[in-house]
């Protein structure tokens, strides 16, 4: 029987709450909180006591999902046709339409690193300043 | 000897001895620590006394994932308590935990206001006295409805985490009373006063065994154990019953309950 608690990060808000991951025999199966945690000074919100459920959730997305057109079921792909799709598509939209028809939400689930390259993409590569956050959606 | 050596020592030789697959304790973290199933062969230098954990849950967890497991724990007394509580309800069984009494330092008697900062057999550490809950001691001084403003004021900054709950030692139910939506309204913020926290707080009567971990764990600092310990001072008065204190004590609510020719 192998027990122990794997420090991260929770993952649900921009807060970076100390989160340790109770790991049993290789499977996550719970959450405690990081005592003394200079952030979260040992506390946790409903989040992030719960953040553990998803890590094995059905639901999960496992794979990239692409739509063949308007109105169609989702279909799994792989990344480079999703990726592939998604570039030629915003592309298109932003010769057809212009930049400005294209908004960007990063996210508090990202990095700083993460936001700040989707924010590069969006002003520098697209053209477009319509730069928000996801709660805003 | 040192606190901690010994009981690196009293660990290493029970491993070694081969009557337990493993011992809970804590794991050095950083400047923190984390629950840890310390197993033979593992760096018991790891091995550290503070900050605490809740541990009885993890136990009961632990002992549940495999039925032929024998485990060893470094058992403060409130674990100890929080342990007999959980026997008497069937959730775990003494028989396969093997206690290493560790009795608690002034240091850590005082973070806890405890009263009771040691275990049956200490085999690790020197037995201090417990202390009086200053803060208790404070709060019976306050008219009922001074009181029953003080509550109100601290429960409006409930963020309704339910850490409290989550955290409890005693906390063993598979599905929630404070999740049902009959009685605790989903999406409402902060939870109405005082229905959630009183049925929290009863629920703690005849269980609650003084480790403190629910208000180490509340993000908006409410000093939830000055109301459990007032709840438990009046269980000691109604029905003689002390948490923790003897597996033969039968829970006094189960008993009455049943009395009632339910």
């Amino acid at each position: 029987m192998e027990y122990k608690n794997v420090q991260t990060t929770c993952v649900y808000c921009g807060c970076g709450c100390g989160i340790n991951l109770e790991v049993l025999d290789g499977k996550v199966v719970g959450s405690q909180p990081v005592k003394g945690h200079p952030i979260s000074e040992g506390k946790l919100c409903v989040k992030g006591w719960n953040v553990h459920d998803f890590v094995y959730h059905p639901e999960r997305l496992t794979t990239p999902l692409v739509r063949d057109g308007k109105g169609q079921a989702l279909r799994e792909a792989t990344w480079e046709e999703a990726l592939d799709l998604v570039a030629s598509r915003l592309s298109q939209i932003k010769v057809e339409s212009g930049p400005d028809a294209v908004g960007f939400f990063a996210s508090a689930k990202c990095t700083n690193e993460e936001n700040y390259l989707l924010q590069k993409l969006a002003r520098a590569v697209v053209g477009t300043n319509n730069v928000d956050h996801c709660a805003r959606l | 000897m040192d606190r901690i050596s010994l009981l690196r020592e009293v660990v290493r030789d029970l491993l070694m001895e081969g009557q337990v697959d493993g011992v809970l304790a804590l794991r050095a973290n950083g400047q923190s620590s984390t629950p840890h199933l310390f197993v033979p062969d593992d760096d018991l230098s790891e091995l550290v006394l503070w900050p605490k954990y809740a541990l009885p849950r993890t136990m009961d967890m632990l002992l549940a994932a495999s039925p032929d497991v024998r485990l060893g724990m470094v058992t403060r007394g409130c674990e100890e308590r929080g342990l007999i509580e959980l026997a008497k309800r069937n959730q775990v069984d003494l028989g396969r935990i093997e206690m290493i009494g560790l009795a608690c330092s002034e240091q850590e008697r005082d973070q806890c206001r405890c009263a009771w900062p040691y275990p049956t057999h200490v085999q690790v550490g020197e037995q201090v006295e417990g202390i009086a809950d200053a803060l208790v001691a404070e709060h019976e001084k306050l008219s009922l409805e001074e009181r029953t403003e003080f509550w109100r004021r601290q429960f409006e900054r409930c963020i309704k985490c339910y850490a409290c709950r989550t955290v409890c030692p005693q906390c063993f139910c598979e599905v929630c009373v404070l999740e049902d939506d009959k009685w605790v309204e989903a999406g409402v913020l902060a939870p109405q006063f005082p229905s959630y926290h009183l049925i929290r707080a009863y629920h703690t009567v005849s269980k609650c065994v003084g480790c403190m971990e629910c208000e180490a764990a509340c993000p908006a600092d409410i000093p939830l154990t000055v109301l459990y310990t007032l709840l438990r001072q009046d269980a000691e008065e109604m029905f003689e019953y002390v948490p923790g204190r003897s597996v033969d004590d039968p829970p006094p609510l189960v008993v009455e309950t049943m009395w009632q020719g339910v």
